[in-house]
């Protein structure tokens, strides 16, 4: 006779299920303002769950400022900061815009983003667009290269990118994270196959298209120097699994795990809209060449939507070579995969490890488990500076706070009425 | 006589240990070098009793 199961592990295996039904498709680029909802001229949109102006960290601040400068709302960053107190420029998170932002997740209303399409779910998630590597907005660093860049992004990137989309009628994500985890990238920090299987993949299209051969040559030639160009929609498409898992009674999986440099936050499935916060934690990281710990800001951004759908950390057994990067052995990336199957709810065979016979990557969070376990989420994750206009630092693992789902357990317990 | 000679050779041979919980001991033994393997265990929700309570009722629904 089969076991019966409680009303929670049936909501959860649905949750987990429709999770990996999603089939996300990035469809198109476009300004921030035509497509996010309620994206307005200022309007700029930061990662983590919300916070108020005098708990945002520096690097925050920096990208917010540099945000309202580049969309020429103010002239310089002390009108920006008149502008966000007097709320003639309001901040808001990603999240709440369904959309996600790396790092600082710095998005305005000019600012080309992704547009990736679930139909199996009706979903639709927008992601913002690299606009350089170290030195960047989303690390709070603003000058005139940051200025050029997005500049670009807008007139170039974006629109060319675009167009070879139309053409090709969506490039499937999905199909271009499984292979990626047979090519040794975990789909977070390491997106080197994504980003050429993109690149492949977006090429016949590209050279339909009406741009002039320098303009082609220009975008192809960031694909390369940005190896993780692609990575942003990969994370909307993280998004649009676990928002498939949003609102499903008796559900205690999670379905955002974000951090804004100061408060670390997650949602759950059967909580609807509530985020429950602590700290965010510090990294335990590799430094660049002259940066240590004392340099070092707090677990900042979207990004962690890739293990919160059960790639990245969660992943690292497909891509060992990354403690080069992060830290630690190849043994440590192999454990990392193998200690989150006990806080999930099942592995998700759309997405496999070689090194681990081909199961499927541990997928669907479950509130419970964590608590039950004391097992906390893994998540490797770049490092801001903790002061805006240096950039990043360096790399590492981190843990999502226990108290986050602790105090989740306690609302879930509430809701179920026991 | 038996159970004497038993604890005697416990103590006289080198030791193998396993342990469990608090991986400081670990480093301890490790420093002896002494042969260990850790167990990473700790209590149920951090030996938490208002979260243990809260899970069990949620799990019998």
């Amino acid at each position: 006779m089969a076991e019966k199961k409680s009303i929670i592990e049936e909501a959860n295996k649905k949750a987990a299920e429709k999770m990996i039904s999603a089939r996300p498709v990035l469809k198109d680029v476009r300004p921030a303002e035509d497509v996010i909802p309620n994206m307005t001229k200022n309007t700029i949109l930061h990662a983590g769950p919300p916070i108020t102006w005098d708990r945002v960290c520096s690097p925050m601040k920096g990208g917010i400022l540099g945000a309202v400068v580049y969309e020429k709302l103010a002239k310089d960053f002390k009108e920006a900061e008149s502008l966000i107190k007097s709320g003639e420029v309001v901040f808001s998170p990603c999240h709440h815009h369904n959309a996600i932002g790396t790092m600082a997740g710095i998005t305005s209303a000019s600012m080309p983003v992704f547009v990736v399409e679930d139909k199996v779910n009706g979903n639709t998630i927008y992601a913002n667009i690299r606009e350089e590597t170290v030195k960047a907005l989303r690390y709070g660093f603003y000058d005139e290269n940051v200025q050029r860049k997005l500049e670009w992004n807008a007139k170039t990137l974006g629109p060319v990118i675009a167009e070879a989309l139309k053409i090709s009628g969506g490039i499937d994500l999905i199909n271009i994270i499984a292979q990626s985890l047979h090519m040794g990238d975990d789909g977070h920090n390491k997106n080197t196959a994504e980003n050429a299987l993109f690149a492949l993949k977006i090429m016949p299209f590209l050279v339909k298209t009406n741009f002039s051969s320098d303009e082609l040559s220009e975008v192809a030639t960031w694909m390369n120097v940005d190896d993780r160009f692609i990575s942003t929609a990969v994370m909307a498409a993280c998004k649009s699994m676990c928002k498939a898992a949003e609102g499903i009674p008796n559900s205690s999986v999670v379905t955002v795990m974000c951090r804004n440099g100061t408060d670390f936050g997650i949602r759950v499935g059967a909580l609807g809209d509530a985020w429950f916060t602590a700290p965010s934690p510090r990294v335990e990281a590799l430094y660049f060449p002259g940066f240590g710990p004392e340099d070092a800001g707090l677990d900042m951004g979207d990004s962690c939507v890739t293990e919160t759908a059960g790639i990245g950390a969660f992943a690292m057994a497909a891509a060992p070579s990354m403690v080069e990067f992060v830290g630690g052995t190849v043994s440590d990336s192999i454990s990392y995969t193998k200690e989150m199957f006990e806080i999930t709810v099942t592995k998700n065979q759309n997405f496999t490890i070689a090194y681990l016979d081909f199961a499927g990557t541990p997928t669907g969070i479950d509130i419970m488990k964590v608590v039950r376990t004391g097992i906390q989420p893994i998540i490797n994750t770049s490092i801001s500076h903790k002061d805006a206009g240096v950039g990043q630092v360096g790399a590492g693992m981190t843990r999502a706070p226990l108290e986050c789902f602790k105090k989740a357990l306690g609302a879930f317990g509430e809701k179920m009425n026991v | 006589m038996a159970e004497k000679k038993k604890a005697l050779d416990l103590i006289s041979r080198p030791i193998k240990a396993v342990n469990i919980g608090l991986d400081s001991f670990v480093e301890s033994l490790k420093a002896q070098s002494v042969e260990v393997i850790h167990v990473d265990w700790q209590p149920p929700a951090g030996g938490d009793d208002k979260a243990l309570d809260l899970l069990d009722r949620l799990e019998s629904l």
